[in-house]
């Protein structure tokens, strides 16, 4: 296939320090206004940096081209459909960043005394009612900074838990089509993994677990899981898997990355997790920002509360008829302690609260309900057609949130990976879906349509997927070699983890 | 749709979670609510809050009220930018992919050190990950920790250090600088890392080569945080024998936002590149020829590594990052370097106005660069309230991290707080410290008549 190079492919990537000309800038600075001394008489001159770093010197209009330019050269949610799945990529409302960017919000120091941020502590006391009861748990702490983060401090959590009760636990269980935050987690807090297996129905395979528990009795400190897990399917055993972890003392541990299918009908808690992590930037609207940020609270249970980070945001009720106050609680003995700086990503608060409140109980529940019709109506249009002869779904029911998809029959029948799917949906004009994870699935593909998107969208991606399949039937090279019309074709990765340049060499 | 997928409701679909686990009741929180309302209902919290612009704000300890560039926002707020997830199909990102090389390749400037990540969470919890690449480099367990490193980044350590299997051992201060002799005695044969942090969190200039020397013998990594706004003259890490240096990034490009999202630089020597956490940007090309970037190095991150991964971080702070490299870009070459220079003029003069006030003395009299600790001879929240009516905050009270400087106040100074400002602190805090003497005595001592109606 002859196809010319787009603009952006004729045109080298240079980056702002190439772009560089001595005594360009942009900055304009105030006068000091101060007496101008040598810095040597206020420091001493060992302690002082003989040149300046090497900071690219350019002026504003060519900083405002060069970003412009690059964000050209990127590919996002407001430009097209993007079934990324596991990452719930759902709109993110502009209304959101009007009030974080409230100077009352953004101009606010996190040391300011409580009583001079009563606004601030009250937003962020709503927010951990609100996710109380989304996730039906009692107590929430808004201080981990990403789901990875939750899941860390949720860690730390059993693992100070049991410690009051003066037991030793070394295990902890995770499925094996866990999220790799899950294992990567449990091993910095320093216990080890225990794989469980999957069953016919996607769900925990309950021998299995059993045997686990058994071969690890009295050692094992948690269970992780996702529910509905990383192949979209709702684990109906979990009332019996949360008593037999309970039963061997240990605590449930739910990650949150795929609330979004269950908001207002079905509530962690209730299944008998004991923390949850949430991930604001995935159920709550905060935009990816290309890898954050995000943020990730936990809510827990009453035995696991003694334990939460510190400080804790508490409402007092005012005896002098003032109304309630808000305050950081820093007198928590029994504490893990800090799991990071002052008190939470509190940008990210502000546009998952106005997510909240713009919805309110119908409007959550009602974004789950499509979310999941989203998801099932573009499993069933996937199911149709050389779809579905060539990519069947991994398990054959109901989906929640999101599915799974099986290359193994394209790869086989066509020649086509599913890595070469997804290449050539670029062309196409989407953003591929999750590949190869879970890792369970042969050639998987993990999409999430989520409930922003349209009939039209969701038509029009099943569309894409069979014109690729029909392509491949007459010239599979075709999608072995794409992309070709985005800014860059394939990259060479292997090239830059075996000889890595991680940053320019500067003259 | 419904007809689609073969059900005749939605409601349908929810049949796979049993009954007893569904909700089966609204949720209990209110109704939505229109935008308008929303924004309204926003704006009323947002407006209790005592925030930089209605307060003059001298409040530092890790987060600084500096003037972020309208650019910033600008190009932050581009759809491109703010709404894709993290770069996993390198062909459609390349725009992120390129920002993240070029803030390593900033941020390797910076610090004088060539490996930078692409940003952790924030400051303190980079500091924690630097405990965990140091016990992967060393196979041993012990951190030494300087009491000048900020507090919520030694408490946030020791939270870490818990599932690490780790101990933590602090160094006292002497003179508001980290005791040498102490530290020396303090790393032995099985310390990890020492922790190091410059300016410290009381503001001295440490002489980070010189401690580490020492300490360096007997193989432990050196590791100094830093405020990133000190580095266009401060003698780099990277110069004075660090590993690691890290640190909160807020200075750079981004908002107070009431704590975050910032970000957490991270940099290393060549020698830890594959034990780094968080993602690294790199160079190489694609099938043509042409020049292009990738998430290089993925083999040390959870999502291959799993359970041996170098850090379960996934999602981080890349905007947050962008803001920071526009941010830089923006000042260039000279204007970061004036810019530092400002700072520590500015702070050289508040700290002498402020030492002559009656009442208020220098906490310690070691070099500084952009804050500066006192101590007050009234009670320090009192004071500070009466400082407030007059609409500054004043500064950061040490007493919670540092009960030994129960008095002691921490100033902090950004290009945004003029000379007018600084001198107005100065009044402000000389007619408060009296007013709470004078609130102190007797009426029958009482000298200054307008004692009463400050309080």
């Amino acid at each position: 296939m002859a196809l010319t190079e787009t603009p952006m492919q004729a045109e080298r990537a240079q980056t702002i320090f190439e772009k560089s000309k001595p005594g360009r800038r942009a900055a304009s600075l105030p006068e000091a206004g101060v007496p101008e001394k040598p810095l040597a008489e206020l420091i001493p001159e060992k302690l002082l940096r003989a040149e300046p770093p090497r900071l690219p010197e350019v002026a504003e209009p060519e900083i405002v081209r060069h970003y412009n330019r690059l964000s050209r050269r990127n590919f996002d949610l407001d430009s097209g459909f993007y079934p990324l799945g596991s990452c719930t990529m759902k709109h993110n409302p502009r209304l959101n960043e009007r009030v974080a960017a409230l100077p009352g919000h953004a101009r606010l120091h996190p040391a300011q005394d409580p009583r001079r941020a009563q606004g601030a502590l009250e937003l962020m006391w709503l927010l951990q009612e609100s996710l109380s009861e989304i996730c039906g748990l009692p107590h929430v702490s808004l201080q981990p900074s990403a789901g990875s983060h939750g899941e860390l401090a949720g860690l730390l959590l059993t693992r100070a838990y049991h410690a009051d009760r003066n037991e030793v636990r070394t295990k902890v269980l995770a499925p094996d089509t866990s999220h790799g935050t899950n294992p990567a987690s449990v091993t910095m807090a320093g216990y080890e993994v225990v794989k469980v297996a999957t069953n016919e129905r996607g769900g925990v395979e309950m021998d299995d677990l059993q045997a686990k528990l058994a071969e690890n009795e009295g050692d094992v400190a948690c269970l992780m899981l996702t529910n509905p897990n990383t192949l979209g399917v709702f684990d109906e055993n979990i009332a019996e898997i949360a008593a037999l972890i309970h039963e061997a003392g240990g605590t449930l541990y739910y990650d949150g990355a795929n609330l979004n299918a269950v908001m207002g009908h079905s509530r962690p808690g209730d299944m008998g997790f004991d923390i949850v992590h949430v991930n604001l930037h995935k159920s709550f609207s905060q935009p990816h920002g290309g890898g954050g940020p995000g943020a990730g609270p936990i809510a827990v249970s009453d035995r696991i509360e003694p334990f939460l980070p510190r400080p804790q945001v508490v409402r007092r009720e005012d005896s002098n008829g003032h109304g309630p106050s808000y305050d950081l609680d820093f007198e928590r003995p029994q504490s893990i302690g800090r799991l990071r700086g002052f008190q939470g990503n509190f940008g990210v608060f502000v546009r998952s609260y106005a997510y909240v409140l713009s919805l309110g109980a119908d409007g959550l529940a009602e974004a789950s309900e499509t979310a999941v019709l989203n998801a099932n109506y573009l499993k069933a249009r996937l199911a149709q057609g050389r779809a579905g002869q060539h990519l069947p779904v991994a398990f054959d029911r109901h989906c929640m949130h999101e599915f799974v998809l099986s290359g193994k029959p394209m790869k086989r029948e066509l020649g086509l990976a599913t890595l070469d799917l997804a290449k050539r949906l670029l062309d196409f004009g989407f953003h591929p879906p999750t590949v190869y994870f879970p890792l369970l699935v042969d050639e998987a593909l993990m999409v999430e349509p989520t409930e922003t998107e349209t009939k039209e969208s969701l038509d029009a991606f099943a569309e894409a997927v069979d014109k690729i399949l029909a392509e491949a039937e007459t010239n599979p090279d075709l999608a072995k070699n794409a992309p070709y019309t985005t800014p860059v074709r394939r990259l060479d990765e292997v090239k830059a983890t075996r000889q890595p340049v991680v940053r320019q060499l500067l003259a | 749709m419904l007809d689609a997928i073969g059900v005749a409701s939605p409601a349908e679909l929810f049949e796979q979670i049993p009954g007893p686990l569904r909700l089966g009741r609204p949720l209990a929180l209110p109704a939505g609510m229109s935008e308008a309302e929303v924004y309204e209902r926003l704006r009323g919290l947002a407006e209790r809050n005592a925030d930089a612009e209605a307060q003059v704000c001298f409040v530092g300890a890790g987060m600084y009220d500096h003037y972020v560039p309208a650019i910033v926002d600008a190009i932050t707020s581009r759809s491109e930018f703010l709404t894709p997830y993290t770069p996993y199909q390198p062909e459609i990102s390349q725009g992120g992919l390129q920002v993240m090389f070029e803030f390593q390749t900033a941020m390797s400037e910076l610090t004088a050190l060539p490996v930078s990540n692409a940003a952790l969470y924030e400051g303190p919890s980079s500091v924690a990950s630097a405990g965990y690449l140091a016990i992967g480099a060393t196979k041993r367990r012990r951190f030494v920790v300087s009491r000048g490193l900020h507090p919520h980044s030694r408490e946030t350590l020791q939270t870490y250090a818990v599932g690490f299997g780790a101990e933590v051992v602090e160094v006292g201060l002497e003179g508001g600088l980290t005791d040498a002799a102490e530290l020396a005695q303090a790393v032995d044969g099985e310390t990890a890392a020492i922790f190091l942090q410059n300016p410290n969190f009381l503001g001295a200039v440490e002489d980070v080569e010189a401690l580490g020397a020492a300490a360096k013998e007997d193989g432990a990594l050196l590791v100094v945080a830093c405020d990133p706004m000190t580095l266009g003259v401060l003698k780099p890490p990277g110069e004075c024998g660090a590993d690691i240096a890290l640190g909160e990034g807020q200075p750079l490009g981004n908002r107070l936002d009431f704590g975050g999202p910032s970000f957490g630089f991270f940099c290393a020597t060549e020698e830890q590149i594959r034990r780094m956490p968080g993602r690294i940007a790199g160079e190489t090309e694609d099938v043509d020829g042409r020049r292009g970037f990738v998430l290089a190095l993925q083999t040390r991150e959870q999502h291959i590594r799993r359970e041996k991964a170098t850090n379960n971080i996934c999602t981080a702070q890349a905007l947050n990052a962008l803001g920071a490299m526009v941010h830089l870009a923006w000042l260039g070459r000279e204007g970061f370097r004036e810019l530092g220079e400002l700072l520590v003029r500015r702070t050289a003069y508040a700290r002498e106005r402020l030492a002559a006030v009656n009442g208020v003395e220098l906490l310690h009299t070691a070099p500084v660069a952009r804050e500066f600790a006192v101590r007050l001879d009234a009670p320090v929240a009192e004071v500070l309230d009466r400082v407030a009516e007059r609409g500054i905050a004043a500064g950061y009270p040490l007493a919670r991290d540092y009960p030994e400087f129960e008095d002691g106040l921490l100033v902090a100074i950004t290009e945004r707080r003029t000379r007018a400002q600084i001198d107005e602190l100065a009044e402000a805090l000389e007619a408060a410290m009296a007013a709470s003497r004078g609130s102190l005595q007797t009426p029958g001592d009482q000298q200054e008549p307008q004692v009463g109606g400050a309080t």
